[in-house]
């Protein structure tokens, strides 16, 4: 159960794995995430489901290796099983048809955002997505991205590829040219959905974020993925992941997420060591 | 009156000195001379009122006969007629206000030690069958009455059972004849344990699902080690899974597998709803999302679940401060605040708005907590949380409280004291108020009626619900209360869901 059916590096460090998991792949719906758990002292961690089909039984992720454990799934080969995959979890984004949809995705955000925008465009709205990352090598999926839109930006914070600056930027390039934006659905660092929030705001978009707060089982149990939106504490894994962006304290979720830094930074560097140094730039 | 009559055996315990710095389990248990005194002191009354007070109607002193005479597996079997899971029950149930505050010998002097015996008998034959399981009958249970094998499957070398692997299929021991049919029991905490094995017990089909990828629920996540071993809830769960229960973990009904097809699709022709109290309450006041503020659920998950006293050999951290406030004095405050100091806090405190007399907790928690150095702040209340201005916690305010008219539960309503606020160094806070139901299986079940706290309308004694064929039972229809409790609501359903697939056939 739970193996790896396929596994590609998109980037460096970052992974893409499709997974046999049927009973996920047949109920899962755009905005779903699952709990992974690498082996029997693993922790559990939150991912967004990027795609599914439930015919071949499958989901797909895609993995950063930022701390321990997204680097032990990337040390993890194709044949290689998760020991639990459970899910499909969280609210389904709500999509529904309302004209003119702009997805915003950064870094890897872009992952969780195709499943949303494949099924704009299915409906009938029209997709202007924006994708940013730091620099050309870390922009992934641009050919599933640019099939799922009607439209794309491509940006780099470098300039290397496409647009040269924030992914903020170029969608302020677009509402000031006139362009008409019903609603935006932004993902991806924190500061990033923030930033984001602040420009649609200013300009009346609605606009839909997904939350990355830290879990531990996802189903509700321990609150520790509490939120503030609106005023109000929220359970990111029950009542999200997806939130109305301009009502979240992303303040306050930048600092809950900072909680455990120290640990996470011992248990990396202990990673490393026993592996002999980091291998981000291993292809 | 003898003196063996008068003298309670007190079950040994780790010291508190020792054990306030591990998590091996604090009492030690009976050896076998102490078991057999102490059974001896059961005076065989006629009217047997213990029996009345346990909810899952063991037949109390026929096992305690049963030990009186050093017949220990036997008395093991006796209490497995009606309790599937005795070494759990030994250890956390509160013998004082069921089974034993009804003791007859209790009136005079004090009352049997039902709850010692009880574990005694269930390690006992627990540890003797690992050995040689096969050697007698299958199951150590009564129905079973022929030997399981012709050829021994003992393997000598390595001293254990091979056929473990195999699920021994017991005859029900009622000889009643039932329908074949499949029950699907959602939930693998103390109620869906219960009503799984007793469904077994009667020959039916059953399979449970979790949505953990761990068995247990509470038994597991939430009671720490040092007061139920986890390996106790291991073997106690592969007892369940040797009638033929599958457990599937892994599985989110409500949002892996919906129960309204599950049942629709014929795979189940009945279902019995355990699921729990998982969703923690807050205190609602300022500064409780900063960090080192706890749900106990979070803080004891952490460590017991996913193993955090063990970081970084396990990958799941937990953060302690010096100085941790537990809000609340149910059994869970105690157990975080006993993890607390387990894990290096220094100074540990309970925050509780009644007094002494309304803690909810079991008087020996109590007890321990205080001998390992939990200082109790009662008729106090947290006002707000302050910031140590870097997102963690450096104080709590609290008001101090008195006790006023007698309230809804009809325990007297504790009101502030105007003007008696203070402030509390603080660097972890644990939140231990209390549950409410988990949402995710109740909303994706359509037709399933809940009370205005969202828990599950059981409709009858068995726990019927709305939905014809659906069982419910423990703290998802009670909200928050106690394994015991969970267990006898779990056998009830198991009995409602028996008439109900016999009358369908």
């Amino acid at each position: 159960m739970f193996r790896i059916m396929e596994k590609r590096l998109l980037a460096p460090a970052v992974h893409q794995l499709v997974v046999e998991a049927p009973l996920v792949a047949r109920s899962a719906r755009p905005g779903n995430f699952v709990i992974v758990r690498t082996n029997e002292t693993g922790e559990r961690i939150p991912l967004t489901i990027a795609d599914y089909d439930p015919e071949k039984g499958s989901i797909m992720l895609v993995v950063q290796e930022v701390g321990k454990s997204t680097m032990d799934i990337g040390m993890m080969e194709a044949g290689d099983s998760f020991a639990d995959v459970a899910g499909p979890l969280g609210q389904a984004t709500p999509i529904k048809k309302v004209g003119t949809v702009v997805g915003v995705a950064g870094g890897i955000g872009v992952a969780p955002l195709l499943p949303q925008i494949k099924l704009h465009k299915a409906i009938g709205n029209h997709v202007i997505t924006i994708v940013g990352a730091r620099t050309r090598e870390l922009l992934i999926l641009k050919d599933e991205v640019e099939k799922a839109s009607h439209e794309t930006i491509f940006a780099t914070d470098d300039g290397t590829f496409g647009y040269h600056g924030f992914v903020t930027a170029a969608l302020e390039e677009l509402i000031k040219a006139g362009r008409q934006i019903d609603e935006a659905t932004a993902i991806g660092p924190v500061r990033m959905m923030q930033a984001t929030c602040n420009l649609t705001r200013k300009h009346n978009i609605p606009t839909i974020v997904s939350l990355n707060a830290v879990m531990v089982d996802g189903t509700g149990m321990c609150g520790c993925c509490r939120v503030t939106v609106g005023g109000e504490v929220k359970f990111s894994c029950v009542d999200g992941p997806d939130f109305d962006g301009h009502a979240v304290d992303f303040d306050e979720l930048v600092s809950r997420q900072a909680f455990f830094r120290d640990e996470e930074n011992l248990a990396r560097e202990l990673a490393e060591q026993k592996r002999g140094g980091c291998r981000c730039h291993e292809k | 009156m003898p003196r063996e009559i008068v003298d309670r055996v007190e079950m040994p315990k780790q010291s508190p000195e020792d054990r306030r710095s591990n998590f091996r389990e604090v009492a030690l248990g009976l050896d076998p001379e102490l078991a057999v005194r102490e059974a001896k002191r059961c005076i065989q009354c006629k009217t047997k009122p213990c029996t009345k007070g346990c909810p899952v109607e063991v037949e109390i002193p026929d096992f305690i006969a049963l030990m009186a005479e050093g017949k220990f597996a036997e008395a093991d079997a006796k209490i497995k007629e009606k309790n599937s899971l005795p070494a759990i029950c030994g250890r956390v149930c509160p013998q004082e206000s069921q089974c034993e505050s009804l003791c007859t010998l209790g009136k005079k002097f004090k009352p049997v030690a039902v709850g010692a015996l009880e574990r005694f008998a269930a390690d006992w034959t627990r540890e003797r069958k690992s050995a040689s399981c096969c050697e007698d009958t299958c199951c150590a249970e009564p129905c079973c009455a022929e030997p399981c094998r012709a050829e021994p499957c003992r393997d000598e070398s390595a001293n254990t059972c091979t056929c473990s692997e195999e699920p021994a299929v017991c005859a029900p021991a009622d000889g009643i004849k039932r329908p074949s049919a499949r029950v699907a029991v959602i939930g693998s905490g103390p109620a869906g344990l219960t009503c799984a094995a007793e469904l077994a017990l009667m020959g039916y089909g059953v399979d449970i699902y979790e949505s953990l990828h761990e068995t247990g629920g509470v038994l597991r996540y939430g009671i720490p080690e040092f007061r139920l071993p986890k390996a106790i809830v291991n073997q106690e769960v592969d007892y369940v899974r040797s009638l033929g229960v599958r457990i599937f973990t892994n599985v989110v009904v409500g949002m892996t597998l919906n129960l309204s097809e599950m049942l629709a699709k014929g795979e189940y022709q009945a279902a019995f709803i355990g699921t729990g109290a998982g969703l923690p309450y807050f205190l609602g006041v300022p500064g409780e999302n900063l960090n080192g503020v706890y749900s106990a659920n979070e803080f004891l998950t952490r460590v017991n679940l996913m193993k955090a006293y063990k970081f970084p050999e396990y990958d799941t951290p937990v953060k302690i401060g010096k100085r941790v406030v537990v809000v609340g004095a149910g059994n869970v405050a105690m157990d975080a605040a006993r993890t607390s100091l387990r894990l290096g806090a220094e100074d540990v405190k309970i925050v509780y708005r009644r007094s002494r007399t309304e803690m909810p907790a079991r008087l020996e928690e109590i007890e321990n907590a205080e001998e390992e150095g939990v200082q109790m702040f009662l008729l106090t209340n947290p006002v707000r949380i302050i910031s140590d201005g870097k997102g963690g916690v450096a104080a709590m305010e609290c008001i101090k409280m008195e006790l006023g008219e007698p309230d809804a539960s009809g325990r007297r309503r504790p009101v502030p004291v105007p003007g008696s606020e203070f402030t509390m160094d603080v660097d972890t806070v644990v939140v231990a108020v209390g549950q409410g139901p988990n949402p995710l299986l109740t909303r994706a079940t359509e037709g399933l009626a809940l009370n205005r706290r969202g828990n599950i309308e059981a409709r009858d004694e068995y726990g019927a619900t709305s939905i014809p064929g659906v069982w419910a039972g423990g703290d998802i229809v009670t909200g928050a209360a106690t394994v015991i409790s969970a267990m006898g609501a779990g056998k009830r359903a198991a009995r409602g869901i028996d008439i109900w697939l016999r009358s369908q056939s």
